[in-house]
């Protein structure tokens, strides 16, 4: 709409200069909204004392985490671990991955959106033809025709890395009901997220569910299919709250700064190197 | 702090790279630590390949753990600044207990990496250690990122860290065996039962 709009205003005034204010207006308008977002939630993510070890999570609110840690536990225990483990074992996996798949093609918008926040444009490009492929030929994204076409990967994100790469800090670490382990700032960019996708705004009810819903499922398999993995970190670790927040907290910054090692000392320089005879 | 700007992370490449030309010519190589690396993947793959019963493949693992890894060093590391109030005849019990408990806790898995594949893919000096690597591929699971972190300062070439994704068995066992030893009040000698009898 927009766009044939202008063009019909260009046809008429053949004055270009009408074109560019009217981008800068609106791009003026996205990047105040985009900074006075950004600027409430630096200020609103907390810092962690002088002193705080950098490898370990700031955790202010630990109390109050540990009380909903216990609640996610009595969920997963009750209801998420057996209907998950159900599901992932009666459904085929011939559902089961093009269910997955769909969940993450719907979600590629979102991705896209946030790349552009993000300025990686390449990665941008390379999702929306992921996208539009697997939209088109893989039926709304049930198969994926863009892996076999050889296509790049999809580059996943999220508001919570918009946020990081736009000098966010981390904040404290927050255990979310129902959602689980999270910081400040992956939990304010978890609820931009939820408002984001274009294809909530263009895809009329009931199909705007679709992607919530395939999200959804999509979760309850991933608990059936990693059970192991994950009944080790809740049900077998001699303190599973911190278990978990540690292994969120650790994977979380390296898929956000991709391995960089600052904050990892040199153990041979806190503890030396061992004795002779120490160990045989 | 976690997060970092490109400028400190120039600065502190800067800053390490004066140190290193400062200091003599450091004896651990990139290729000696991608090489150690290999022969760990070759070993493991050997007893993965070689179809024997779970707990004869863990006594295998914990055998290649003991020979390539620095297992002194890292169960230090696991007990942290509590490792100083151990006897030494403590520290040494400690250590073989959680030699054995790494290989139990991750030995049991090992059936999930029938048919995977690792293939090594950087090698580069960080601070004082050299960190190698690799990405794994596991059937059905799309490939994930495995880094080693080897240092000679114990006087051979040993690794002294794996991490998954990002995730670091020294700090994660850092945090596992301090909730037990707060679970055995601070009590050495019945943390070192404790962790005899896990994983």
């Amino acid at each position: 709409m927009a766009v044939r709009h202008s063009c019909a205003a260009n046809k008429t005034e053949i004055r270009p200069t009408v074109l560019i204010k009217r981008t800068y207006y609106r791009q003026g308008l996205f990047k105040l909204a985009l900074t006075t977002l950004l600027l409430v939630f630096m200020s609103a993510c907390a810092k962690p004392p002088a002193g705080h070890p950098p490898e370990e999570a700031y955790d202010p609110f630990e109390e109050r985490n540990r009380a909903i840690h216990e609640f996610n536990k009595s969920i997963d225990r009750n209801l998420v671990r057996p209907v998950g483990v159900t599901y992932s074992e009666f459904l085929p996996d011939d559902i089961e991955t093009p269910l997955a798949r769909l969940a993450g093609n719907l979600s590629i918008p979102s991705d896209i959106v946030n790349n552009i926040f993000q300025l990686e444009m390449a990665d941008a490009t390379e999702n929306l033809y992921r996208f539009a492929v697997n939209s088109t030929l893989g039926l709304a994204g049930f198969f994926d025709p863009a892996t076999e076409l050889g296509m790049p990967a999809r580059n996943r994100t999220s508001f919570g890395e918009t946020m990081h790469y736009w000098g966010v800090r981390e904040g404290a670490y927050i255990e979310l009901p129902f959602v689980g382990p999270s910081t400040e700032r992956d939990t304010a960019g978890f609820f931009v997220d939820l408002f984001i996708n274009p294809l909530s705004y263009l895809l009329e009810s009931p199909w705007n569910f679709a992607s919530t819903i395939s999200v959804g499922a999509d979760a309850l398999a991933r608990r059936g299919r990693f059970a192991d993995t994950i009944d080790s970190v809740l049900y077998e670790s001699a303190d599973s709250y911190a278990q978990q927040k540690t292994l969120y907290i650790q994977n979380r910054r390296f898929e956000l700064d991709g391995g960089d090692l600052s904050g990892f000392d040199d153990p041979y320089d806190e503890f030396g190197p061992p004795l002779e005879g120490d160990f045989e | 702090m976690t997060f970092l700007t490109r400028r400190s992370i120039l600065a502190s490449a800067s800053a390490s790279a004066i140190m290193g030309a400062a200091l003599p010519a450091i004896a651990l190589t990139e290729a000696r630590a991608e090489a150690l690396v290999n022969s760990v993947v070759t070993e493991i793959n050997g007893v993965i390949a070689s179809g024997k019963p779970l707990n004869s493949m863990i006594r295998d693992f914990e055998r290649i753990f003991a020979r390539y890894a620095d297992v002194p060093i890292i169960a230090r590391s696991a007990l942290g600044q509590d490792s100083r109030r151990a006897s030494p005849a403590q520290l040494r019990n400690f250590t073989r207990a959680f030699q054995g408990y790494i290989a139990r806790k991750y030995g049991r898995r090992f059936r999930e990496f029938i048919g995977g594949r690792v293939e090594v893919t950087g090698v580069r000096q960080v601070k004082s250690y050299v960190e190698v690597r690799s990405r794994v591929t596991l059937r059905g699971s799309s490939p994930f990122d495995v880094r080693f972190h080897v240092s000679d300062r114990s006087g051979r070439d040993l690794f002294f860290d794996m991490l998954i994704e990002g995730v670091s068995l020294r700090l994660s066992e850092r945090t596992e065996i301090g909730a037990m030893l707060d679970q055995n009040g601070g009590d050495f000698d019945r943390l070192i039962a404790a962790v005899s009898r896990a994983g």
